[in-house]
């Protein structure tokens, strides 16, 4: 069992890394694209099939191709020479090492308990239900939301001259 | 073991066999050595059922265009898939210079292993699927949307316009189609209340009468089914839908840059790719693995599926053979305005059959509900286009 779990979280964290560190943007997109697969298979070591798969079906399916396109929208497909530091990388480092310090702070300080994790066995027919029942109005002001996002979406695609028609 | 009839024993032979096989094996084994049996004859039925299908289209093709298709290798022309396998695996392995030599290497795997394992939840037959998931419906389409970044990594990573334009227009042309495709499942997943295929079939393999209780028997599911082929024609770049790939205007694609094997793999993805789907449609909508007359029952349930699955391939093949293909907003124009809200009003459609009672005023309802919007919705679009006869400029 913790073999698995290490070689899941080995590919994540490798996924994650290479999209920091590789040169190529589309290259970033893709290794990152590696470390969602990790964390779907994760979720799915621990259980969340729903999760799980929701995870591959949003970002893999959905949120990589978006970053993908936005990419090849914005810039040449071509690999652009930067240097491999940028110029204020002793901030971003101790940017970088306070977070790191003041939440290992936290998390040390903080008085952990270890409860006996009771198997929360969530089915998709569970789920499903909260969704419907206990959750079903931020269920349809999400929609809400995203239509009127949808929408704005539409109108700024349109062409400006349809309205002199 | 010998108590079960023999019509039974038949149905279940693969099964039976499996067990006896796993009896021998030592207990620690047995998890891996079940994964192996099970996967096994997936990995093999399917590319053998992809080389027949190869030849079946390229005859049937040829028959529909008054010529013959192949017919020099073996009876009939029908080993021609060994020798096209023979040309494939001992061509040239061609990379551009420019290509993007690691993403150009996997883009042809990840499409293969995505199409693959897309067959974990597909019920083939009585007791047969590799997994009984309880969100399988959703690992299907959590897979199916693993193609669209191989088909982005396969056009992006050849460094050529025609392969970037190709994947483009694939990737542009899934994403629209996956909408309708999901949507027009939600019908049977509001039927049966579980997201489970294993449990979708049960819910079919059963009799009013003679009749089967399949869902395509009913308005919301005749038009789920319709919706739902439409769009997998989209999704697995078939024609009328074959703009990614367009052999007249850029040559074949995402995939031009690949050769030899490489090449094979993408018709091997695209294919089973098309099998999955099918099976889909099948276990959603067609039952599964259930006879279609309560008669029938005696056959084996795996000789439904692959009926089922036979003929809709030759139905695919038909429609490659008659319909030309559409221009890129058309398609567009197609999914947004016309699939999109006829899988919504379906949703609708099926929450009011499940509401009223039952009888025949249910069933005229429910066609109207379809029926009417439809009618509407095409006049609209109709009206929109201002169609007129065509005027060619050189060609007259």
């Amino acid at each position: 069992m913790h073999a698995i779990f290490f070689i899941l979280a080995a590919l994540t964290i490798t996924g994650a890394s290479a999209a920091m560190c590789l040169r190529n943007l589309i290259h970033c997109v893709l290794a990152l694209t590696l470390g969602f697969v990790g964390l779907a298979l994760l979720y799915l070591f621990l259980g969340a099939q729903f999760v799980s798969f929701t995870q591959i079906l949003v970002y893999v399916g959905a949120v990589a191709i978006l970053a993908v396109f936005a990419i090849m929208m914005t810039r040449s497909a071509g690999p652009h020479p930067q240097p491999a530091l940028s110029s204020f990388w002793i901030t971003g480092c101790i940017t970088a090492l306070a977070t790191f310090a003041v939440l290992a702070w936290a998390i040390i300080h903080s008085n952990i308990i270890t409860p006996t994790p009771a198997q929360p066995a969530v089915s998709t027919n569970q789920i499903g239900d909260a969704l419907m029942h206990s959750f079903a109005l931020p269920l349809e002001i999400m929609g809400l939301l995203l239509t009127a996002a949808l929408i704005g979406a539409v109108i700024i695609a349109m062409p400006q001259n349809r309205s002199s028609k | 073991m010998t108590h079960l009839p023999l019509s039974q024993t038949i149905d279940q032979v693969f099964v039976l066999s499996k067990a006896a096989i796993m009896g021998h094996i030592p207990a620690p084994f047995q998890p891996i050595a079940s994964a192996i049996l099970s996967v096994a004859p997936v990995l093999v039925v399917f590319p053998l059922l992809f080389a027949i299908t190869t030849v079946l289209e390229r005859k049937g093709l040829g028959r529909m265009q008054n010529r013959y298709g192949p017919n020099r290798v073996g009876p009939f022309g029908f080993s021609q898939p060994i020798a096209d396998g023979i040309k494939s695996l001992t061509k040239e392995d061609v990379i551009p210079r420019t290509a993007d030599q690691v993403v150009h290497f996997l883009a042809p795997l990840l499409l293969v292993l995505a199409a693959f394992l897309a067959y974990a939840v597909l019920p083939i037959g009585r007791n047969m699927v590799i997994a009984n998931l309880s969100a399988g419906v959703l690992f299907f389409f959590a897979i199916g949307s693993m193609v669209e970044l191989a088909v982005f990594m396969a056009g992006w990573s050849s460094r050529s316009k025609y392969s970037l334009l190709g994947a483009m227009r694939a990737v542009a042309q899934m994403i629209s189609y996956e909408i309708p495709l999901v949507l027009s499942t939600i019908v049977v997943i509001m039927a049966t209340g579980t997201l489970s295929t294993v449990a979708i079939v049960d819910a079919q393999a059963r009799y009013i009468g003679i009749l089967p209780h399949w869902y395509v028997f009913t308005p919301w599911g005749f038009c789920g089914f319709i919706l739902f082929m439409i769009a997998a024609t989209a999704e697995s770049n078939r024609s009328p839908f074959d703009l990614p790939e367009g052999e007249s205007e850029i040559i074949a694609g995402y995939y031009i840059e690949y050769s030899g094997f490489k090449f094979a793999l993408f018709f091997l993805g695209e294919y089973l790719g098309m099998f999955a789907t099918s099976g889909l449609a099948i276990t959603l909508f067609l039952g599964g693995w259930s006879a279609p007359l309560s008669s029938l029952t005696w056959i084996p349930s795996y000789l439904w599926f692959l009926l089922k699955l036979l003929a809709f391939i030759a139905a695919f093949i038909w429609v490659r053979g008659t319909f030309p293909r559409l221009r890129m907003d058309q398609l567009m124009a197609f999914a947004w305005k016309f699939m999109l809200p006829m899988t919504l009003l379906n949703i609708f459609d099926a929450a009011v059959w499940h509401l009223m009672p039952h009888n025949i005023l249910r069933w005229l309802v429910c066609i109207a509900l379809l029926a009417i919007p439809c009618l509407l919705l095409n006049l609209n679009l109709k009206q929109r286009k201002q169609l007129q006869i065509r005027t060619y400029r050189f060609a007259d």
